[in-house]
């Protein structure tokens, strides 16, 4: 589904290259975490793969299902299928959460040359899909993700997420400042959009939340490259151990 | 030259014209009704004045009235202080009156107008019969009848074609007319308020409007009464190097309560057209005034040909104790704009709101903001002004604050907020403030962002395009005006927003 091949990505404004070859398949219907020491380039390599300016792709490719992608937009990206929940979601002050995700749903099935959905039906379908991550409808109001705390946050990219229904899902830290509780339910927001079409890759410092989101694969990055994949075990090791063994044995 | 019979009619619109109505552009009203006209000669003197009264029937007063304000006119220089930049105005090149044929003889009702001035104003969105709504009012046709009514003065370039819903208006005690209809129809209440909140001389703009200007629209709500409906009028201007020069009068009397709305819309010419209109408003006692437009003229192209020279003297009197008066403007378009509602608080406890926001793309240029000048005792006025600009185009907020010694108690509080896109644009604030006396406070806040490209970035990774993304931005970054907007037009103007700005990133 997601194939990235020998992606090298150095930064335009300065002569610094920081994905140095990374290689990675995401099949559909299985979920890969990528793992990794603070600034070994985790967050470039899934904003490259969402468009983001500021990047200069020197070499490589990446495909989503047969098709070069990196010759698209950011909004071509996410009608294919591509969704990235941010690190640090950003606000929008005066744009209502709603306002923001029937707007995003509708851009997409516009591209798609899909009919707009009905107000009663997004209505319905976001009350649903908010509740189960406890998203209340004050939430629901306020402007985007502004003045909610980090775990809101957290867990409004997951309720997009749902809303969109993306068939790649890329998840930076999704994890990160989520309390025990906060933590489960995006788990099971995560959980409950597995399914044999969709790839997850998720982005994250911790065992925790591998815990409940099973996955298949496991990448260890560092310093712009994959430096070793394995099973569930490999999350289990670097828990246990830190990176330093594993860079050591890459290089 | 004699005045009289010498109406020239002007030859077909050229071709030239037509093309440039073609061409391709995300100004959508900037279509043309083909449609024949009577113009008076080319400029102004004292038959071009003598001529438009006649051709309105006016009463003597109105023409020596009328007279005394050209010859002030003609000792009046144009003032330079805005931060505005256009080319010398040539006024004696602009024809001041043009009327559709078909108007000589005033169609008795609406059925009689020419269905090719009809047509225009459906094409328009605005609905010219009673049992229609506005277009574009979401979940307007769920309502029951009667509670989205709007009645609308329809005003194309010199003459008001119509008026709606008059006789159910008149059932509730309330006129609502044409300016020139009430010359002859109301003459004491006209006698009484025209000029009486825009003095003549009150500036250049305002002096020339006094003159010649040839319809408008006229309100009077008794005391106690609430109008039944929101009241409209949508000024059109259609005719090539001609001027508008429309006249509004509300006189909201004690205890009464007026939501108003306007809109304008013109063609796509290559020429620059000049607008100068006055709009009074008289508040009694206790009486409340909703005064909101929507002002989309011709901004001109993308290189700064043609457009619309937007230059407008508004002012409301709150004059007596606890009147209450709310502007709300959403100006797009126009290449140049020099517009300050205003608000005098003579009444004790009377309240001024001023809402505003302000988009300049490519080449427009606009000088726009309010001034509330605090007579009496505790009054109370706030300012919220959004101005964005974008392109190449200059956006100046202006504002004045002033506290009388008498206005005790007084507050006031300003929010004025100006947000980029690109960097070749400008974005000012010029805030006038004086307070006469230790007991009322000025607050002040001002910010200027840019359009963040995290927040865009954000927006198109959900699948919304580089315009879209601008757009909903923007409307969140002017919210708090497009909220104080009626719902008749929230909707437009979040559209309009989106529409104006087209071309403004990438
Ligand atoms: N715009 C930029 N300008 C300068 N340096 C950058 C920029 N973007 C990324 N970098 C650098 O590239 C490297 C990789 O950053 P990235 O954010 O991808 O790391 P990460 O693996 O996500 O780290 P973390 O685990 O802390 O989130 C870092 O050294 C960072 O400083
Ligand atoms: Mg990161």
């Amino acid at each position: 589904m997601l194939k990235i091949n020998n992606l090298h990505v150095s930064l335009e404004d300065e002569d610094k290259e920081i994905l140095k070859g990374v290689d990675l398949t995401v099949d559909a219907g299985t979920v890969h975490a990528i793992m990794g020491p603070n600034g070994s380039g985790k967050s470039t390599l899934s904003y490259v793969l969402s468009g983001k300016e500021g990047y200069n792709v020197t070499d490589g490719s990446v495909e989503l299902n047969g098709d070069n992608i990196m010759d698209l937009e950011p909004e071509e990206r996410a009608a294919l299928g591509l969704f990235l929940a941010f690190q640090y979601p950003i606000e929008i002050p005066g744009v209502g959460n709603m306002t923001f995700l029937r707007t995003a749903l509708n851009a997409q099935r516009k591209a798609r040359g899909e009919d707009e959905i009905s107000a009663t039906d997004f209505l319905r379908l976001v009350r649903e899909k908010a509740a189960t991550l406890k998203i209340d409808s004050d939430m629901l109001k306020r402007p985007v993700n502004v003045g909610f705390s980090g775990g809101e946050k957290k867990r409004n990219e997951i309720l997009q997420m749902a809303m969109l229904e993306p068939k790649i899902c890329i998840l930076d830290e999704t994890d990160s400042g989520l309390d025990v509780d906060a933590m489960k339910l995006v788990a099971n927001g995560v959980n409950a959009l597995r399914n044999e079409g969709r790839g997850f890759l998720v982005i994250t410092h911790y065992q925790r939340l591998l815990d409940h989101i099973k996955p298949d694969v496991v990448h260890i990055m560092a310093d712009g490259k994959i430096i070793k994949s394995g099973g569930p075990e490999l999350a289990l090791e670097v828990e246990n151990n830190g990176y330093s063994d594993l860079l050591d044995e890459a290089s | 030259m004699e005045a009289g019979d010498t109406l020239q009619v002007k030859d077909g619109v050229d071709q030239e014209t037509i093309d440039a109505v073609k061409e391709v552009s995300t100004y959508k009203y900037g279509w043309d009704t083909d449609i024949e006209m009577e113009y008076a000669p080319k400029g102004v003197n004292e038959d071009i004045v003598k001529l438009i009264s006649e051709k309105n029937s006016e009463p003597e007063w109105m023409t020596s009235w009328r007279l005394e304000a050209l010859e002030r006119w003609k000792k009046m220089t144009e003032p330079k202080w805005a931060m505005v930049d256009y080319p010398e105005i040539d006024f004696q090149d602009q024809y001041y009156y043009a009327r559709p044929k078909s108007m000589v003889e005033k169609p008795k009702s609406l059925d009689e107008v020419d269905p090719k001035l009809l047509a225009t104003y459906e094409k328009l969105g605005i609905p010219l019969k009673e049992q229609m709504i506005l277009a574009g009012v979401e979940g307007a046709a769920d309502k029951p009848d009667g509670e989205r009514k709007v009645a609308v003065d329809a005003v194309f370039d010199s003459v008001s074609v119509g008026t709606t819903f008059k006789s159910e208006l008149k059932k509730a005690g309330v006129i609502f007319c044409s300016i020139s209809e009430a010359i002859k129809e109301h003459p004491d209440l006209v006698k009484k308020y025209l000029g009486s909140v825009v003095p003549v001389s009150d500036n250049f703009y305002a002096t020339l409007n006094s003159a010649v200007f040839s319809d408008g629209s006229f309100v009077y709500i008794p005391p106690g009464v609430k109008c039944p409906m929101e009241l409209s009028t949508y000024f059109r201007i259609n005719a090539e190097n001609t001027g508008q020069f429309e006249r509004t009068l509300i006189i909201a009397d004690k205890g009464s309560y007026v939501s108003y709305l306007e809109g304008c819309t013109a063609p796509k010419r290559d020429t620059a057209q000049l607008h100068a209109a006055v709009v009074e408003i008289v508040v009694e006692e206790d009486a409340e005034v909703k005064y909101s437009t929507v002002q989309n003229w011709f901004p001109g192209d993308e290189n700064g040909n043609g457009g619309i020279y937007n230059f407008v003297t508004k002012r409301a009197d709150c004059r007596g104790d606890r009147a209450k008066v709310m502007w709300t403007q959403v100006e797009t378009g126009s290449a140049v704009t020099w517009k300050y509602p205003s608000c005098i608080l003579r009444g004790d406890e009377s309240q001024g709101e001023f809402y505003s926001i302000a988009i300049a793309n490519n080449h427009q240029q606009a000088d726009t903001g309010t001034k509330m000048l605090h007579l009496g005792k505790n009054t109370k006025s706030r300012i919220v002004s959004k101005g964005i600009s974008a392109g190449v185009a200059q956006n100046t907020y202006r504002g004045q604050v002033n506290m009388h010694p008498r206005a005790k108690n007084s507050r006031n509080y300003t929010q004025c907020d100006s947000l980029l896109i690109g960097d070749k644009c400008g974005a000012h604030t010029v805030p006038y403030i004086e307070v006469k006396n230790n007991s009322s406070r000025v607050e002040h806040e001002a910010t200027t962002s840019k359009v963040d490209d995290d927040q865009l970035f954000y927006c198109r990774q959900r699948g919304m395009g580089e315009e879209e993304a601008v757009a909903l931005v923007v409307n969140g970054f002017c919210k708090d005006v497009l909220q104080a907007l009626p719902m008749e037009f929230a909707m437009e103007a979040q559209q309009l927003v989106a529409i104006s700005l087209e071309g403004s990133v990438g």
